[in-house]
């Protein structure tokens, strides 16, 4: 019993991290971004410059926390996109037929493509911009959420008290706002923040492959890969990127996996 | 007799919602390339090309027929095992796949072969003693490894075993293989890279089966029959788990598709994803659509043989 | 004193959110050899944990704290689980509530059945099923010899139960626990698994531990009963004690509640006017499932030309088992399911199939409450919220008045006011089927189709329930459609009877000739098969009508019952659908002359 506790205040630490970063990190940031600072290039930690300089001879630190902002904020907004989207249409899917014969068909078209390389293709052909990857990052999640979404509606669909709504003459929207919608809150929330990691996933693969974010700018995704030369003698340019999120990616599944298995412990 | 009938026309049900999926991707795949746009004659022939030269390459490279006409000769060419010719080398496509795509095959199948049976052996091994010391440090490390990017997890392994250790080669070549010790020694890192990220995930899902199975009426009931653990799990647990562990190999299997890209890359291997990544930066749509169609075949083909086990293997869809 | 199975001092504890708490305390007992103890209560009695712990096994999340149990000399208490296994399915075998669920989906029935002899080495795989097949033949199971080669789904329900029975009984085992072996099954299978039960208990000399929480049915099988309630004996004695002398409060209550009910008062309702139409009438209804073939019929047809009148304030009872197509019948009347043919009238006006095409008043006038009150209340919205919806719907009431509404109705199904804010989870079942009502009655219909709403509850609760009904039927006039599988209680609550097989309609009758004068027979079977809380019933029972073995199905056209019925006539019965008999208080369909039934 104590141990997934432990577990949870590990994940939500390192949750609470990333995401304070994300939000205040730039602020923080003792250097500009693009400057660069020191006549060394791939410098160790310093009082000057706490996680070192980079291949360019930029501060580490000032880097990580923006591009732990792009990583969050890209990151979120297309888990936004895809958990939305996919969620209107697996609930729209749950209440009819033939919709739901035509949008699963649909769906099923995107998971076939292996995700890297559907952003491969669509990011060489559109040109690696922030909407661009949104959009690429969200089409590839949203088969997903559609998925869960649809899964779960029909669970709690088939219940009687679905039929006794429906009996009583309510509308389609009062049952999918009011009567399903609330028995789904939490599995949904459970799913988005799985969704996020692998958005994340993906988007800083995408940057290792030079599609992600386009300097001067960079994702932590886009340092691992701009520093990978000084991996060889252990420089922190490129470790602390990498530390910065993976404990984002941990922490997120971490914590989701002690909530939703202590959820099902006690039930 | 009916049973079977029942049974082969659910198989036939399956494989033909794969193979109309797989026309569908096609469409997909030809419309993005359209969307990828530019216009493949000049490319070939520069800026400096004259109008003539720039029909005549087009005309016979058939770009001037309309999009729908261009889309059936692609895929009939595809049918009969004919790709077209690359824009960038002027080689046919085939030719240029074949050895890559056997060179990407014998990764894959490695990456398999290892993951496969260590990660159904942890994934089993984590349901029986779930709740457990071991199940916990399953738990934790598959969590930790699934959050972590491929590409990272190849890094920090030529960091240390290549970089470090000296024990591995740092780059993938497969010219100078020519003794198994060497193939092992060339395989070593890129296969552990692949199979990390499919072992975490098929353990997971492996692992949730069991339980799922382990939970039910059924295996207690046998285990008030005074039924040994070994059978309780081999005998009882492990056919229902059959169908979902069929499907989390399928899923992780796939997942490698994606994770090959990043790793061919990374140690500069010579194989179809690769190749990829390549026409995509020269813009080689030919080349592009055709591996896009065997990565989305592949996804089909372990997925549709997923479900078809799940089918075989239960006998409330067997006796009907 | 030769006891075989000695529990001293049984403690066991459930660990739940961290803290322990106690879930059976203090039990003693003693069951002897060749007898069959009967341990009975309601849900949360502890009656399975305690039975279990007799296999040396608790349930996960439960944990044997304390006290001594001895089984034919083993003392269960001080072993480790590899020892347990030896004695597991050896000395001690368990049948589950539910075979269904117990029997592994993927392997043969034989494969399962044999398999305690094989674990524990007591035979070779061929003396096994031979032994099998003994017991299948005794065990009164068709096809003796080929019934193993099947895999589980390809078995029915009563059949699966008499094979686990054989399961637990292949290796001679000292002690076997029946835990709530009939539950699950309908009335008329329940008998024949009960009397191939008994007849193996007796013949082979079993000792038996029975849970149960049918007083009934434990008459029938038990020597000795215990009384259980909250995890402690309340009482224990010889089983005719128990049932005619009970001691104990809580005793009494349980005999009181399984005794038959006395029928309801007739409620005095104002004589029809002259030609006043009746509140709900069904004509010649047909409904299914798949396409309809060339006669406008469904492939899978439910329901076959089913009809019936509700008049204003009286009450319908449906009876049927499982497969009857009675909750289908709710299920057309409630919109939720177009019929194929026929019509329903609300008030003397053709009601719409579907529910988008009913008005509004409509919809209020009839209300459906459902058997399972976890299912049909919803979890995430409070429980006023859940009430107070009907009334805004249909009535627009809003805010303070909505509220004292909603305070009002819950005064009316009996519960504090102070519960509207709270979720289902919190309730206990008698509570969520009260506020199931509720939400019925907020609509303030004319008609409630209510679905087993008391099957899921336990004796003592279920009755209380159905006085609520019986008081809400004369404080508001309002009339049921009250649909189960028991007759008993359809006896004591329904003005009128309507018997279902196969989505025919066997019998129409007035609720008070049940019992007397010329029936269906099915209608008899059913009766006949209500366990009486009187030991040696299950040996009197149903003789005269006994089902003739090996009869085929009778064609699409003949008569529903025909392969199960004592009085069929095959050459007419299978072939031609039955005409109704008319007397003056029943509808009978059946081939047979009146007299005959």
């Amino acid at each position: 019993m104590r141990r997934p506790r432990i577990a949870l205040a590990v994940g939500a630490t390192l949750v609470g991290a990333a995401l304070l970063s994300a939000l205040v990190g730039p602020l923080l940031a003792p250097h500009s971004i693009g400057a660069v600072v020191d006549l060394d290039v791939f410098s160790p930690s310093s009082a000057a410059f706490p996680l070192g300089t980079d291949y360019l001879g930029r501060d580490v630190l000032s880097r990580v926390l923006t591009a732990t902002r792009y990583t969050v904020f890209i990151s979120f907004v297309a888990t936004m996109i895809a958990a939305s989207v996919g969620i209107f249409f697996g609930l729209a899917a749950a209440s009819g037929s033939w919709l739901d014969m035509v949008l699963s068909r649909l769906f099923d078209i995107v998971i076939a493509i292996p995700s890297l390389m559907f952003g491969l293709v669509v990011i060489t052909s559109l040109g690696a911009s922030i909407p661009v990857l949104i959009g690429t990052l969200a089409v590839v999640y949203t088969p997903g959420a559609f998925r869960t979404a649809r899964a779960l509606a029909l669970n709690v669909a088939a219940l009687d008290f679905i039929t006794v709504a429906r009996s009583r003459g309510e509308g389609l929207s009062y049952i999918v706002l009011r009567e399903i919608l609330p028995n789904l809150i939490g599995p949904l929330a459970a799913d988005f923040g799985l969704r996020f990691v692998f958005v994340a996933l993906l988007l800083s693969g995408l940057s290792f492959l030079g599609l992600g974010v386009q300097p001067p700018y960079a994702d932590l995704g886009a340092l691992v890969r701009e520093n990978i030369a000084g991996l060889g003698f252990g420089a922190p340019a490129v470790l602390f990127p990498a530390l910065a999120l993976a404990s984002l990616t941990v922490g997120l599944n971490l914590t989701i996996d002690t909530l939703t298995g202590g959820r099902k412990a006690t039930r | 007799m009916t049973a079977s009938l029942w049974v082969t026309r659910l198989i036939a049900g399956r494989i033909a919602s794969a193979v109309f999926t797989l026309f569908l991707v096609s469409l997909a795949v030809f419309a993005v390339s359209l969307l990828m746009g530019g216009d493949a004659a000049e490319a070939i022939l520069g800026q400096s090309a004259t109008p003539e030269a720039l029909a005549g390459l087009r005309a016979s490279m058939h770009l001037d027929q309309p999009a729908p006409q261009r889309y059936l000769g692609w895929l009939i060419g595809l049918l009969h095992g004919d790709p077209g010719t690359s824009l960038v080398t002027g080689r046919p496509i085939g030719g240029m796949i074949a050895p890559r795509l056997a060179n990407s095959l014998l990764l894959a199948g490695l990456t398999a072969l290892v993951s496969v049976p260590v990660a159904l052996t942890l994934g089993i091994l984590a349901a029986v003693k779930r709740g457990g010391t071991f199940d916990r440090v399953v738990g934790i490390a598959t969590i930790g490894i699934v959050s972590v990017p491929e590409f990272l997890i190849a890094t920090v392994a030529v960091l240390i075993f290549a970089v470090t250790l000296h024990w591995l080669p740092a780059l993938s070549s497969l010219r100078d293989v020519d003794s198994i010790y060497e193939l092992l020694r060339v395989f070593a890192l890129p296969v552990m890279s692949l199979a990390c990220v499919t072992v975490a995930q098929m353990i997971r899902m492996t692992r949730a089966a069991v339980c799922d199975a382990l939970t039910s009426s059924y295996v207690e009931a046998a285990r008030l029959k005074g039924v040994p653990p070994r059978r309780l799990v081999l005998g009882h647990a492990l056919p229902n788990a059959i169908g979902p562990i069929a499907n989390a190999v399928a899923l992780s299997l796939s997942a490698l598709l994606g994770g090959v890209i990043v790793i061919e890359v990374i140690f500069n291997y010579p194989g179809v994803a690769r190749l990829m990544v390549d026409a995509v930066a020269t813009r080689d749509m030919p080349l592009v659509q055709t591996v896009a169609m065997i990565f989305s075949a592949s996804y089909l083909v372990l997925v549709t043989t997923a479900d078809i086990v799940a089918i075989l293997a239960n006998p409330r869809l067997r006796h009907q | 004193m030769t006891a075989l199975v000695r529990l001293s001092g049984l403690q066991i504890a459930a660990c739940k959110d961290g803290g322990v708490t106690s879930i059976v305390r203090d039990i003693d007992l003693c069951v002897e050899a060749g007898e069959v103890l009967a341990l009975i209560g309601e849900s949360g009695s502890g009656k399975t944990t305690i039975a279990l712990a007799l296999l040396g096994y608790a349930r996960p999340g439960c944990r044997i704290t304390g006290g001594e149990i001895e089984v034919a000399g083993h003392r269960i208490d001080r072993m480790d689980e590899a020892a347990l296994r030896t004695l597991r399915g050896r000395v001690v075998a368990y049948v589950a509530q539910s075979a269904a669920a117990a029997f592994n989906p993927m392997l043969t029935i034989m494969r399962q059945v044999i398999e305690p002899a094989l674990v524990h080495g007591l035979m070779d795989r061929a003396a096994a099923e031979t032994k099998a097949r003994g017991l299948f033949r005794a065990l009164a199971l068709p096809d003796p010899d080929t019934v193993g080669d099947r895999y589980p789904h390809q078995v029915s329900g009563g059949q699966l139960q008499r094979l686990m029975a054989a399961m637990a009984l292949i290796t001679d085992p000292a002690l076997v626990i029946f835990d709530e072996p009939t539950t699950a099954l309908d009335v008329t299978t329940q008998i024949e698994v009960l009397k191939a039960f008994k007849t193996v208990v007796r013949d082979l000399g079993t000792t038996a531990v029975y849970v149960s929480h049918d007083l009934a049915v434990v008459a029938q099988i038990a020597d000795r009963i215990c009384v259980l309630r909250g995890g402690t004996v309340q009482e224990q004695g010889k089983a005719d004690q128990i049932l005619h002398a009970p001691a104990h409060a809580y005793s009494r209550a349980l005999v009181g509640a399984a005794a038959p009910r006395v029928p309801a008062e007739p409620i005095a309702m104002p004589p029809p006017a002259p030609g006043e139409a009746p509140l709900l009438e069904l004509r010649d209804i047909v409904a299914g499932y798949g396409g309809l073939d060339a006669n406008g019929r469904p492939k899978a047809c439910i329901l076959d030309k089913v009809s019936l009148t509700i008049r204003r304030g009286r009450t319908l009872g449906v009876i049927g088992e499982s497969g009857s197509g009675k909750s289908t019948l709710a299920r057309v009347v409630a919109g939720l399911h177009s019929a194929a043919q026929g019509y329903v009238n609300l008030n003397g006006v053709p009601l719409a199939s579907r529910i988008a095409d009913r008005s509004r008043e409509d919809l209020r006038r009839v209300q459906l409450v459902f058997q399972n009150a976890d299912t049909a209340l919803n979890p995430a919205m409070r429980v006023g919220q859940t009430v107070g919806r009907p009334l805004t719907f249909f009535h627009g009431l809003r805010g303070r008045t909505r509220a004292a509404e909603v305070a009002r109705l819950f005064d009316l199904v009996r519960l504090p006011a102070a519960i509207a804010d709270r979720l289902p989870g919190e309730l206990s079942g008698g509570q969520k089927q009260r506020v199931n009502l509720a939400r019925a009655l907020a609509a303030r219909p004319d008609l409630l189709l209510c679905d087993e709403v008391t099957s899921a509850l336990d004796p003592v609760v279920a009755e209380a329930v159905l006085d609520l009904l019986v008081d809400l039927r004369r404080e508001l006039g309002v009339a049921y459609m009250f649909i189960t599988h028991d007759i008993e209680r359809v006896r004591a609550i329904a003005d009128d009877v309507m018997v279902l097989y196969g989505g025919c309609q066997m019998e129409l009758a007035d609720a008070r000739a049940l019992g007397s004068g010329p029936h269906h027979p099915y209608s008899r079977l059913l009766m006949a098969s209500v366990p009486h809380l009187k030991a040696g019933w299950l040996e009197t029972t149903m003789d005269p009508f006994a089902p003739v073995p090996g009869q085929a199905g009778a064609t699409a056209d003949g008569c529903r019952f025909f392969s199960r019925c004592a009085l069929a006539m095959p050459g007419t019965c299978d072939l031609v659908r039955p005409a109704s008999l008319v007397a003056d208080d029943r509808l009978i369909a059946c081939h047979r002359e009146l007299a005959e039934l």
